[in-house]
């Protein structure tokens, strides 16, 4: 099962290593991460999605309230949830077939953000099942290269993450 | 009001503000700083051991003798990472210290310097916070965060790197009036809700069982458990970490639980309906196979750390909070309504179970026993405030089995990291910690000789520990297991019982060595080592191949025990089926 934990941290050095070194050494795989400072600059926060069954991730979270500069961690509900992931593709687009790499970034409302003779790169925010999807079509035409930044939710409404 | 010093200087004065009076440490390049300040600080006993390994182990018995977090200090690169083992060790068993590290420059830090090495990465798994300074302005607030962090909740050790510039560097001084730790807010009292409803099981239970840790002595809970356990009669076990919390020569004593507990102590926890752990983290040496371990029974489970509770086992009733908080109310409660005891019948079946499967050893030996030893020393020792220490191995199971601790903090003994070589180091650290007390240390000859040359730092302070060593040339724990899952293959277990000689050992550093070889020459030699006014060895040359029982075998469920029948030998129980599970 996959949680997406949103992790509040005091804005301190090596606070991100003490995050992901404890997931190391209880034997988790983090399959997505994402930090930024907050709207308080004191602090950050960490966006990691886990795939973990319910008792390990219970473990692994008591155990993440132990480090001092964690200050608190919220197991998002799927369902109760925005969360969005932004990807950057280098798709190969000669002139000839340029048109229909464009379309098929309109189609996801993605941005063309830079042109080369025989390449575009496209600009595409989303879920992760929307990015996927677009990542398939893509395929089709050769992705040069992928950047992404890892997912970042909020929980939905005046609920705090 | 402020005064303007350097970042070493402000170390010092932040050490006398915690109350420190004693430090264990070894200089080098980068701490020659601190070492300049410690120099002016008259207030401060400074003792310089001959292995920061030491430093730590010594700084881990001191805390756990007085109650205050040990110090140490050494230098960076191997200095820090000779610090390692110990800080794990004192992780594992939940110690109050603080390692102070010297770093190099922070302007040459992450460029391979000379004598560099990134400890706080080192022993980021292994401390319960570290701090790498950068600005000799942070000191004051920076010792004092370490030191709060490591004694309060669970405690742990801290470890502070210091670069060498930091400790020049300079500070205006303010001592802070407290610390500011928002993602740090340990539990202390317990849900009211919680309580109440472990009190009315523990009211109804018949079989209950107290299981009492490490958490207990930290607490400073003893006097509350025992009120607990005499107001209701509940039989206690007190595990390897909790020894002392619970006077073992109480009726309602059962001993220590787990691998080598008593049958009837690992009986009770079978049968028992009501298992009740106070400051316990239901560790693998203790619970066997964890399906059968109290599976009769409903779970109460005190402790301050939340992670531990239902890490291992499904709890019934989990508490979090404090040992001493929490009894003091369950007891309260079970006071104001009325419950009596109901432990009778079930005090019969465990005193049965204790007459028939008593802790047992061959008394007629013509060699040392070594449990034997471990007795006098107790019988020797009855009219002084005595503290034991252990080594890891059959030694201290030995001590475990048949030393009875009757007060808190008189028993230092490693048991998460099972270390050897800490109960010496550790012993000059409690000796440090409480020179009015007679420091043993029950030792075996593999583990001593890891840290033998503290001897010198035991001679040249004039802390006079007793080091019994149970000799009998071979890494004992080892051939054990070799000897009953290993067809008696003796494959590197095998130390000749007189190199080194430790009677001479002893005389080279100046302190007093005495060979006991036969079972008549043990008094004397005990005697005269105690009564030296000095560090002594008590070479004991003890039987070489002596088990030590019961045992639960790897894997097994702790009422499924190889040995404590007497009269039954244990080959009787071993059979190919039980060493089939084990390898696999």
């Amino acid at each position: 099962m996959q949680h997406t934990l949103s992790v509040l941290v005091e804005n301190k050095p090596g606070v991100l290593t003490r995050v992901t070194s404890l997931f190391s050494r209880r034997g988790f795989n983090i399959d997505s991460l994402a930090v930024g400072v907050t709207e308080d600059p004191t602090l950050s926060r960490i966006t990691m999605v886990v795939s973990a069954a319910e008792t390990p991730l219970e473990q692994i979270t008591k155990q993440l309230h132990k480090l001092v500069h964690v200050i608190k961690i919220k197991d998002l509900d799927p369902a109760d949830m925005v969360d969005r992931e932004l990807v950057l593709f280098k798709v190969n687009a000669t002139p000839d077939r340029r048109h229909e790499v464009i379309e098929v970034a309109n189609v996801f409302r993605a941005k063309i953000i830079d042109v080369g003779k025989n390449s575009l790169t496209i600009e595409a925010t989303g879920t992760s099942e929307k990015l996927e999807a677009m990542e398939d079509l893509l395929r089709a035409y050769g992705i040069k290269e992928l950047a992404r930044t890892g997912r970042i939710a909020l929980a939905r409404g005046s609920r705090e993450s | 009001m402020s005064e303007r010093i350097t970042g070493a200087e402000a170390l010092i004065k932040g050490l006398l503000a915690e109350g420190v009076d004693t430090i264990f440490g070894y200089p080098g390049g980068v701490v020659l700083p601190i070492y300049d300040a410690i120099h002016d600080a008259e207030e401060l006993r400074h003792i310089l051991v001959r292995h920061e390994q030491g430093a730590v182990h010594a700084a881990d018995g001191y805390a756990r003798v007085t109650g205050r977090p040990g110090v140490a200090l050494v230098t960076s690169g191997p200095g820090a990472t000779n610090t390692v083992t110990g800080i794990a060790n004192a992780y594992m068993d939940s110690i109050p210290i603080v390692v102070i590290t010297g770093q190099v420059a922070t302007s040459v830090i992450g460029t391979d310097a000379f004598q560099e090495s990134d400890i706080t990465g080192i022993t980021m798994p292994i401390t319960k916070h570290n701090y790498l300074l950068k600005d000799a302005r942070d000191v004051p607030e920076v010792v004092k965060e370490a030191f709060h962090i490591a004694t309060t909740g669970r405690p742990g050790p801290v470890l502070i790197d210091f670069p060498v510039d930091v400790s020049k560097g300079e500070v205006d001084f303010v001592w802070p009036a407290s610390v500011n730790l928002p993602g740090y807010k340990p539990t202390y009292r317990g849900h009211a809700k919680q309580i109440k409803q472990a009190a009315n099981l523990i009211a109804k239970a018949r079989k209950p069982l107290l299981y009492a840790g490490g958490g207990v002595l930290a607490s400073g809970a003893s006097k509350e458990l025992k009120e607990l356990a005499e107001l209701m009669q509940l039989p206690v076990t007190a595990t390897l970490m909790g020894k002392g919390a619970f006077p073992e020569d109480h009726h309602l004593s059962l001993g220590m639980p787990g691998m080598h507990g008593a049958k009837y102590t690992n009986y009770s926890i079978t049968e028992t309906d009501l298992l009740i752990g106070v400051g316990v983290r239901f560790d693998d040496r203790v619970t066997g196979k964890l399906a059968a371990f109290a599976s009769k029974a409903k779970v109460i489970h005190i402790d301050i750390d939340p992670a531990e509770i239902g890490k291992n086992k499904p709890v019934d009733v989990p508490i979090v909070g404090d040992a001493k908080h929490i009894l003091t109310a369950l007891v309260a409660e079970l006071r104001k309504s009325g419950a009596e005891p109901r432990t009778d019948a079930w005090m019969r079946v465990i005193d049965d179970w204790r007459s028939r499967f008593p802790l047992h050893y061959h008394k007629e030996s013509e060699t040392i026993m070594p449990q034997r030893v471990v007795e006098r020393i107790d019988e020797l020792t009855a009219d002084r405030e005595t503290i034991i220490c252990t080594e890891v191995g059959q030694n201290q199971m030995w001590a475990m089995q048949f030393h009875k601790a009757l007060k808190p903090r008189t028993w230092v003994s490693s048991g998460g990291l099972g270390t050897m070589g800490f109960g010496f180091p550790a012993s000059i650290g409690a000796q440090a910690g409480r020179p009015d007390a007679l420091v043993i240390d029950i030792a075996g000859d593999g583990s001593f000789q890891m840290v033998s040359q503290e001897l010198a730092t035991a001679r040249v302070h004039n802390l006079p520990v007793k080091v019994v060593i149970l000799n009998n040339g071979f890494l004992g724990m080892v051939r054990q297991w070799q000897e009953l899952f290993y067809g008696k293959r003796y494959s590197e277990s095998i130390l000749p019982q007189d190199c080194p000689d430790f009677v001479k050992l002893a005389e080279a550093y100046g302190c007093f060595g005495v060979r006991a070889e036969k079972p008549e020459d043990v008094d004397q030699a005990l005697q005269a080592a105690f009564a030296y006014d000095g560090p002594a060895i008590v070479d004991c040359r003890v039987e070489a191949e002596e088990c030590v029982y019961p045992m639960v075998a790897p894997g097994a469920s702790i009422d499924e025990m190889l040995g404590g029948v007497p009269g039954c030998a244990v080959s009787e129980m071993l059979d190919d089926e039980l060493l089939e599970e084990v390898w696999e």
